[in-house]
């Protein structure tokens, strides 16, 4: 898909091409309800901010949505593939970001690029332009053959970023991926997502910086195992009339306070 | 004024990483102070080095008129801490490891009990239950618990609130509003720059040096720019529009719009037919007050 083609469909289709449907999620462990119907549809090209307060029930949900976790009940359709029978067709059309895990330490810039690609099943052809063209546009060329322990925790979340989307997936998890990064660090992270999402990649992500939540074209808010709010930030600041995103997720995302 | 904590020209090295660069500060009793930085910055090894845990390799740090270096002995029975990382007894219960600490310090948690009361009374009812069972929030309340059990002078807390929620963070602050009653110093270390209201004083730092040490109120009269704040629906646009305007000094995305300033100080009209050659007609700009993550990007 060229660029242009994938401008035009963000601005005009997004709406009618959902990446991700998920209707009447249920996930249970024993008799404790993680996820209780879930409702909701991610599209194309769009940044997708998926909140909630620690134990909320946001893991287990992007575990299922990435095919790592079966559900107990519900239709998850992710890139296509139905999340119940066809979990690894989902892995290999998506990329996944976390804070905690991106790139192995111990191998340098150059091995981690090709093991990714290889894992994905690229042809070594491809994976080497996709890393020449990556390398360049990061201004990354030096690091080349830097081992990934030695890099600035900057430099290496926006590596992991570049390689979780080296495949071209249909949809990129990004799980806190600027959790302790400094703010320049962060804003240039949030220039790549939305880089990535003008190309068409939809972004799936989380955040514990409220005001990150800003940047998203939707945010949801889970609140106990449920979705308590889905909108774009300027319509859920207008419902809550508060003026910011961390007002609304004070009032909405933990009951029994205020 | 009585102080609480005072470095002078500490410099600590990690083979031929420097991880302090010539730290020098002081604290005063009964302040809450923060030190905001991102991971990297050198935060935890300045902890360490307050908390007697790490020797400076250069320079002096004295704690409640102590050295670090001889009397660390006397210093740590006036030290309550608070790791990074939680590191309480996992396989015994909140009960178990409460009473432990306590009993370390030569105290009781009878004897101290109303310090803890406000934090603990939120655990209690699990107190049988294993530390390693309890959530994110309930052991972030299980480790202050015991890092006060003892009634320390000074708290020092590592990134209490790193990976936490936004209303769990804010919960956290206010438990550490009502310690200060009890006339205890408290030092905590934030990346989330929106915490630094909490404190009465906040240490920016960055690649082991110390920024800037200010009031968090004065923080807006130290940015030295005029600053304006852009809104316009296509904000990826917007900001590629700015960044490829002649006369722009910095753009920075915040929240639903994005932080300017101009080469020249003054706001310049010209901005307006750039956006719109650019494709951007439904542009609102106007001037704000800086705030402390806008000190942050200006000094960095």
């Amino acid at each position: 898909m060229t660029r242009e083609n994938s401008v035009l469909k963000r601005n005009k289709k997004m709406k009618n091409n959902p990446v991700i449907s998920v209707k009447n999620l249920v996930k249970k462990f024993g008799s404790f309800t993680a996820n209780e119907n879930l409702n909701f549809e991610v599209y194309e090209g769009e940044i997708f901010g998926f909140l909630g307060a620690n134990g909320a029930g946001k893991t287990t949900a992007i575990r299922i949505l990435t095919g790592l976790s079966e559900l107990t009940s519900g239709e998850v359709t992710v890139a296509g593939f139905n999340a119940k029978k066809q979990p690894e067709q989902i892995k290999k059309n998506i990329g996944y970001m976390c804070q905690k895990f991106s790139l192995y330490e111990d191998m340098t810039v150059k091995e981690n690029i090709i093991l990714y690609g290889g894992i994905y099943g690229m042809r070594m052809k491809l994976i080497r332009e996709r890393m020449h063209s990556l390398l360049e546009r990061l201004n990354f060329e030096e690091y080349r053959d830097s081992l990934i322990a030695d890099l600035p925790l900057g430099l290496k979340q926006k590596l992991a970023f570049s390689v979780a989307i080296l495949h071209e997936p249909r949809i990129v998890f990004l799980d806190e991926p600027t959790s302790g990064v400094d703010p320049v660090t962060r804003r240039q992270f949030w220039e790549m997502i939305y880089e990535t999402a003008d190309r068409g990649i939809t972004v799936f992500v989380t955040t514990h910086y409220m005001e990150e939540a800003e940047y998203c074209d939707r945010v949801s808010i889970m609140s106990e195992g449920k979705i308590v709010a889905l909108d774009t930030p300027a319509e859920l600041k207008k419902q809550y009339q508060v003026g910011s995103m961390d007002e609304v997720f004070i009032k909405i995302a933990r009951p029994g306070i205020n | 004024m009585k102080k609480i904590i005072e470095a002078s020209g500490i410099n600590k090295f990690f083979g031929a990483k420097q991880a302090l660069k010539n730290i020098s500060f002081s604290v005063n009793e009964g302040e809450m102070f923060g030190f905001i930085g991102p991971d990297g910055a050198g935060k935890t090894t300045l902890f360490r080095i307050i908390t007697t845990l790490l020797l400076p390799d250069e320079g002096e740090m004295k704690v409640m008129g102590l050295n670090c270096l001889t009397d660390y002995k006397e210093l740590r029975r006036n030290i309550g801490y608070m790791p990074g990382r939680f590191s309480l007894y996992q396989d015994l219960s909140v009960e178990e490891n409460l009473n432990f600490y306590a009993t370390v310090f030569g105290t009781t948690v009878k004897e101290n009990y109303d310090l803890i009361y406000d934090i603990y009374s939120h655990i209690e009812p699990f107190k049988n239950r294993l530390a390693g069972k309890l959530s994110g929030g309930m052991k972030q309340k299980l480790a202050l618990s015991c890092a006060l059990i003892h009634k320390p002078a000074l708290l020092v807390l590592d990134e209490p609130t790193t990976g936490v929620d936004a209303v769990s963070r804010s919960e956290f602050w206010e438990m550490l509003k009502k310690l200060r009653q009890h006339n205890i110093t408290i030092i905590a270390s934030t990346p989330y720059m929106d915490e630094a209201m909490r404190c009465d004083r906040v240490a920016l730092i960055q690649e082991g040096k110390i920024l800037t040490i200010e009031q968090p109120k004065k923080i807006r009269a130290g940015f030295s720019k005029k600053l304006f704040r852009v809104k316009a629906s296509q904000k990826y646009k917007l900001i590629n529009a700015l960044k490829s305007y002649q006369g722009i000094n910095t753009a920075f995305p915040f929240g639903d719009s994005v932080h300017i300033t101009f080469k020249e100080n003054e706001f310049n009209d010209s901005i307006y037919e750039h956006l719109k050659k650019m494709g951007i007609t439904d542009v609102n700009i106007e001037e704000t007050s800086a705030g402390i993550e806008d000190r942050f990007l200006e000094l960095m």
